[in-house]
């Protein structure tokens, strides 16, 4: 047994464990996994962020910061959260789960998988660096809007607007790249027998997110394009001292930016969609309606944009005209919930981690919707547009609901992903730590914005300190949430206590290979012959496995 | 069964009480109504926000009922009721929102119709279809004060044409309706009065024509909506709704005095930081001038 004898051996052996998360891996899951680490960091970093802020935020002075920096923090802290956890985190559970949901043995192309990955952390040494140019990161928000974020007082060629944009750039062409390969990957490699409505819920959002990836970004990144052009080379689109128009910059910018927030909530959904049933031990309630609505949603999601302009230079008839289609997207919406609510109801509930951050995640997601729909609603989005209002109504859309279903899904899947179970108990604190800082930092938002409290302010007036104190101390103990979280994951893929291939006793063909899967998934192609989500039923899911 | 009906009953009708009840309350969230539009949206908002408790109450209602009621004894390993769908109930849950929408939607148009506030028009302009806010109230919809708002990062300067008045405090006569005409010397500032539920985006270089009308005395706040830049925060000022008296014998009073350099925020905060030498202090720019104006508080 000495491996002298057997040089070639050695360098034929697999890489230990660790080490081929730090490669440029083909392999689905190993490039899934790389995905939700790195944009875990972000989350961290983007959260740091957030508690300065909130720190800033505990008095009415600008006392802790100086103002500059606190408009750097917004502008990074939604930046990051945006293109470096919310669309990677879920690219990575996407990349994970779908080609073992559908019984492939991997996505249709690995090589641009492992490339669009690889672009991520650019974009993230991007925006690091911009913070150590002259002048700083970019101050002009998240949306960029001209003619602010045409401004530059450095007169640096090589400024923080600058490498925002070409960060913003790269990560829409490696979500491009993600988004041909999912929807090849989906639409041809079902496995055999897997007609669409046999395939699980959540690819079916998966697939109706990357559609809104084709069609919308290509306008944010023209839109980028031309900013850059405006801001580099003295072209005029949206400058108005040369003529241009700062409002065709904003159609650019929702055109995109809206649809991806169903980019964002659609694998939620999909997400709540899967672990409803099996912690309820029930079919999911009106399989066939949850799978189209979503792709409804993606059709009507193109068509709502101009609601985020209702305040802006928007005449009156298209405020109008985009109010309704805006209002139109709850009824697809309405249906999903009420399918979630049926399908719990009557069921034999357990409540494990995966659960209740599903469960929480859905409370605060028809909060959410309310709120929305009075967005929606013009005269009143009058009074709140870029009041704390509306940054009550998105942070309960994107922690509320989306980071809730994504933690829902890192527990559900985590004993198939490392063959390890997590402890049950640290899971029980994350959450609900994440649930009471949730609605402590959060809730208060919606009234102080509708006292008439601005969003993107260093500093207020006295009359708002009480909700801030409050949205403060949320902010903290989401902050301390995280803690639980990190501990369990470490410490249970170090040293948990093996999982078996079906801890939850699911219904999937993810459940029916090993944890963690082989290389190749599936050793015999499976052949599908029912739908799934057969709780309650006796029958198969498949010909020839489990 | 009767004594299910007569429960469900009673909870629903629990549920409607608490409803209508925040309702009532969504009133007190708001700042005080000072203007004719304000009390439009503020009915619409106590309207929608029953609507969303009885939703809320009613979701949120039947998953805590189930986690009491369905949930999995420790050693149980059966699984519920495989029922996977029932056509009659999801036809009825797509016609409840589609009804709602439906109904939100038109009260949100003839709300948005009564407040005429005019913005934007440029494309086309919406026909009128509802009589204006002040058909109700009994003030004249001919708007009788003519003001210019100049907006530039961070200062607030209003311009009474008739009386070749400058000010950085805006004051408007009450029960009378106000025609602005607002114009912003470099990025887009967003006029605001939470007060008076009014908000409207300054773009430039276009002039942006804006209306509403006060109808309560009092001195409220005026804040800028849409980021600015740095010293965003500190573009506000006071609005100072008075009677006609009072209202003119300040026009002329203002008129009297020479123009001086108001007060400005963001310019002294500029020229202290100018001064001090913090670490982590990033490039900005440079506020504009103090306004010369005729008055200022
Ligand atoms: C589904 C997931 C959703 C996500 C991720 C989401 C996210 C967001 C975000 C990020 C904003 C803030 C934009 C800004 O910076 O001003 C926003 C505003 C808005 N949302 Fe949502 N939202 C969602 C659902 C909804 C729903 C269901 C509705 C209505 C039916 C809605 C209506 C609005 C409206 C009208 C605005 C504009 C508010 C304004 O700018 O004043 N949203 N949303
Ligand atoms: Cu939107
Ligand atoms: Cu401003």
């Amino acid at each position: 047994m000495t491996t002298l004898s057997n040089p070639q051996k050695i360098t034929k052996e697999t890489p230990p464990k660790w080490r081929k998360y730090f490669s440029f891996s083909l392999d689905h899951k190993v490039i899934g996994i790389q995905y939700l680490v790195t944009s875990f960091f972000f989350f961290l970093l983007a959260g740091i962020f957030a508690m300065i802020m909130r720190g800033e935020l505990i008095t009415p002075e600008p006392d802790l910061l100086d103002r500059t920096v606190y408009n750097a923090l917004f502008t990074m802290h939604g930046t990051i959260m945006l293109f470096g956890w919310t669309f990677p985190v879920l690219t990575g559970l996407s990349n994970y789960l779908v080609p073992l949901m559908i019984g492939a043995k991997d996505m249709a192309f690995p090589r641009l998988n492992a490339a669009a990955f690889w672009m991520i952390p650019v974009v993230g040494i991007l925006l690091a660096i911009s913070f150590l140019v002259p002048g700083g990161p970019s101050q002009s928000g998240w949306w960029a809007y001209p003619p602010v974020s045409l401004q530059n007082p450095t007169g640096n060629l090589i400024n923080g607007q600058f490498l925002w944009l070409l960060a913003v750039a790269l990560s829409g062409v490696s979500s491009i790249m993600g988004a041909v390969n999912f929807v090849t990957t989906i639409v041809r490699m079902r496995a055999p027998g897997m007609t669409w409505f046999k395939t699980p819920a959540f690819v079916w959002t998966v697939l109706a997110a990357q559609l809104i990836q084709l069609y919308g970004l290509p306008a944010l990144t023209a839109g980028a394009v031309m900013l850059l052009c405006d801001l580099t080379f003295g072209t005029a689109f949206f400058d108005p001292v040369q003529g241009g128009n700062p409002v065709l910059y904003q159609h650019f910018f929702w055109f995109y930016s809206h649809p991806a927030v169903y980019v964002i909530i659609l694998p939620a959904f999909g997400i709540f969609s899967e672990i409803f049933p099996v912690y309820a031990r029930k079919p999911l309630f009106g399989y066939r309606v949850v799978a189209v609505s979503s792709v409804v949603i993606t059709g009507l999601s193109g068509i709502v944009w101009v609601h985020h302009m209702f305040a802006s230079g928007t005449p009156g008839w298209m405020r109008m005209l985009f109010m309704a289609t805006t209002m139109l997207i709850s009824v697809p919406t309405g249906i999903k919930v009420f399918a979630w609510v049926a399908t719990i109801w009557g069921g034999k509930l357990r409540l494990d981690t995966p659960m209740l951050f599903a469960l929480g995640g859905l409370v605060n997601f028809v909060f959410a919707g309310i709120t929305g729909i009075m967005l929606a609603s013009t005269p009143i989005d009058i009074h709140v547009n870029n009041t704390y209002f509306v940054v009550g109504h998105f942070h309960y859309v994107l922690y509320g609901s989306m980071v809730f279903a994504t933690y829902a899904a890192i527990y559900h899947w985590f004993p198939k992903m490392t063959g390890k179970m997590y402890y049950e108990g640290l899971g029980k604190l994350h959450f609900y730590l994440s649930f009471i800082g949730t609605a402590l930092n959060f809730l208060p938002m919606h009234p102080v914005g509708l006292m008439g409290m601005p969003r993107r302010v260093a500093s207020y007036d006295p009359e708002f300190t009480f909700w801030n104190v409050l949205a403060s101390i949320g902010g903290f103990i989401l902050g301390i949430s995280v803690i639980p979280f990190l501990l369990n994951m470490v410490s249970s893929w170090i040293s948990g206590k093996p999982a078996g291939n079906n801890p939850w006793r699911a219904i999937g063909l993810e459940w029916l290979v090993a944890s963690p899967p082989e290389e190749e998934n599936f050793e015999e192609t499976p052949i599908v012959i029912s739908e799934p989500y057969g709780y309650g039923k006796k029958e198969p899911l498949t010909q020839n496995m489990g | 069964m009767r004594t299910k009906i007569i429960i469900i009953s009673a909870i629903t009708l629990v549920v409607v009480a608490m409803s209508v009840w925040m309702g009532q309350i969504a009133y007190s969230w708001l700042p005080p109504q000072a203007s004719a539009e304000a009390v439009l949206i503020d009915n619409l908002f106590s309207l929608l926000t029953a609507i969303g408790t009885f939703i809320f109450l009613g979701v949120t209602g039947a998953i805590i009922y189930n986690i009491i009621v369905h949930r999995a004894g420790r050693y149980d390993t059966s699984d519920g009721p495989p029922i996977e769908g029932n056509i009659k109930l999801e036809i009825i849950w797509t016609a409840i929102p589609l009804v709602l929408v439906f109904i939100i939607a038109t009260l949100s148009y003839q709300t948005y119709d009564k407040m005429d506030l005019h913005g934007p028009t440029e494309i086309a302009h919406l026909p009128h279809m509802m009589p204006s806010a002040y058909a109700d109230t009994g003030l004249s919809s001919e708007a009788t004060t003519n003001i210019e708002v100049d907006s530039k990062q961070w200062a607030w300067v209003f311009h009474y044409p008739d009386k070749n008045v400058t000010s950085t405090e805006l004051h408007l006569p009450v029960d009378q309706r106000v025609h602005l005409t607002m114009r912003s010397q470099d990025v887009i500032h967003g006029f605001y009065i939470p007060a008076f539920r009014v908000k409207q985006d300054i773009i430039p270089p276009k002039t942006v024509d804006f209306e509403f009308t006060p109808i309560k005395i009092g001195r409220y706040r005026l804040r800028d909506s849409q980021y600015s830049g740095t010293y965003f925060a500190a573009m506000q000022t006071d609005v100072v709704v008075e009677n006609s008296e009072d209202y003119d014998r300040w026009l002329n009073q203002a008129k009297r005095q020479k123009p001086t350099p108001a007060p400005n925020q963001a310019a002294s905060e500029y020229a202290q930081r100018e001064q001090k030498d913090a670490i982590a202090i990033w490039d900005t720019v440079v506020p504009a001038p103090s306004p010369m104006v005729n008055y200022h508080p």
